[in-house]
């Protein structure tokens, strides 16, 4: 057994039960948490997953639009109109705790109040195409800015979940067990040293009656 | 206040300028980690970087992985879904839970 040298001493023993207390406390605690956050991971990431499949499907249908929309115009006017974009993104991002997690939390500004004036650029050079390629991406990113929120709440959250579920295996699992060991080994010695004690005063006493008075105690 | 970044080869990513987001167009996979480097110790609270620049630069995502900002979020390129970001998805799933129960038969 791979049990640790414990010295079998009183004091010893009130130390390792002290432990125990601490031990089975802080297990059911963990265990606790670690179940909530579960739950709450489990509900986040099936969202995550959705939302993922959305955002994935909105860009591949943008970056078709934007491939139609090149094949329609040259080059030169179509950087030139997209270089100078209309719209700008403020993100603002918060804290959430979940069960001692930091989650992030965004906010955003747009500078432009209107969700549809987008378009950067006069449109007698470009093709409609582009309008549509443009607009398809701008409907697709407040999806993003969520999938980019759950994503990485998910990520924490795996993390400290996989930490938690350690945390908790190893008190279950060692140092639980290992306390109620060596407690119970100390218990035993104590207890056998108390019985030794015992026989030997017993003896001492049998030996004193007999040198006093030649007197014998019947066993 | 933090901005947006979005990290790939330029005809993935070039339309994304007309939302406001900042594009950085890169070409390989040392000017990527540099630049991604420079983003992620600025204030830029979201990047979104193409799954195809993202299997290049695999160790040094993982490095951000423990931070609130940035977060690297996967989107796919103009050449396609690779799967690699629902893969990140289940990846998460299986380190929370010790094996993917959830997404395992899709």
């Amino acid at each position: 057994m791979a049990t640790a040298q414990v010295t079998p001493t009183r004091m010893e023993l009130t130390r390792l039960k002290k432990k125990l207390v601490t031990a089975t406390r802080g297990h059911k605690l963990l265990k606790d948490k670690r179940d909530e956050l579960m739950r709450q991971f489990l509900d986040l990431v099936r969202e995550n997953m959705e939302l993922r499949k959305k955002v994935e499907d909105g860009i591949r249908r943008a970056n078709v639009n934007f491939v139609i929309a090149k094949a329609g115009m040259d080059e030169q006017t179509l950087n030139a109109a997209l270089m100078a974009p209309k719209q700008e993104v403020e993100l603002n991002v918060t804290e959430k705790n979940v069960m001692s997690v930091n989650i992030p939390s965004y906010t955003t500004k747009t500078r432009t109040a209107d969700p549809n004036d987008i378009y950067s650029y006069g449109f007698a050079f470009t093709s409609g195409d582009l309008d549509e390629a443009v607009k398809s991406l701008s409907d697709i990113l407040p999806d993003m800015l969520k999938l980019a929120e759950i994503e990485k709440g998910c990520q924490l959250m795996a993390a400290e979940i996989e930490k938690t579920r350690r945390r908790v295996n190893a008190l279950e699992h060692v140092i639980i067990p290992e306390a109620r060991r060596s407690i119970k080994y100390i218990t035993m010695k104590l207890d056998e040293n108390e019985r030794s004690s015992q026989i030997r005063l017993m003896k001492v006493k049998d030996m004193m009656l007999e040198e006093a008075h030649h007197y014998k105690e019947r066993a | 206040m933090f901005k947006i970044a979005v990290l790939g080869d330029y005809d993935s990513i070039y339309g994304f300028a007309t939302l406001g987001l900042d594009t950085f167009p890169v070409q390989d996979q040392m000017e990527a980690s540099r630049k991604l480097e420079a983003l992620s110790d600025s204030d830029y609270g979201i990047i979104y970087i193409t799954e195809a620049m993202a299997a290049l630069l695999k160790t040094q995502i993982a490095q951000y992985a423990g931070r609130i900002t940035p977060a690297i979020i996967q989107i796919p390129g103009i050449s396609g879904n690779t799967g690699a970001a629902v893969e990140g998805v289940k990846k998460s799933v299986e380190q929370a839970v010790g094996s993917d129960i959830l997404f395992s038969n899709h």
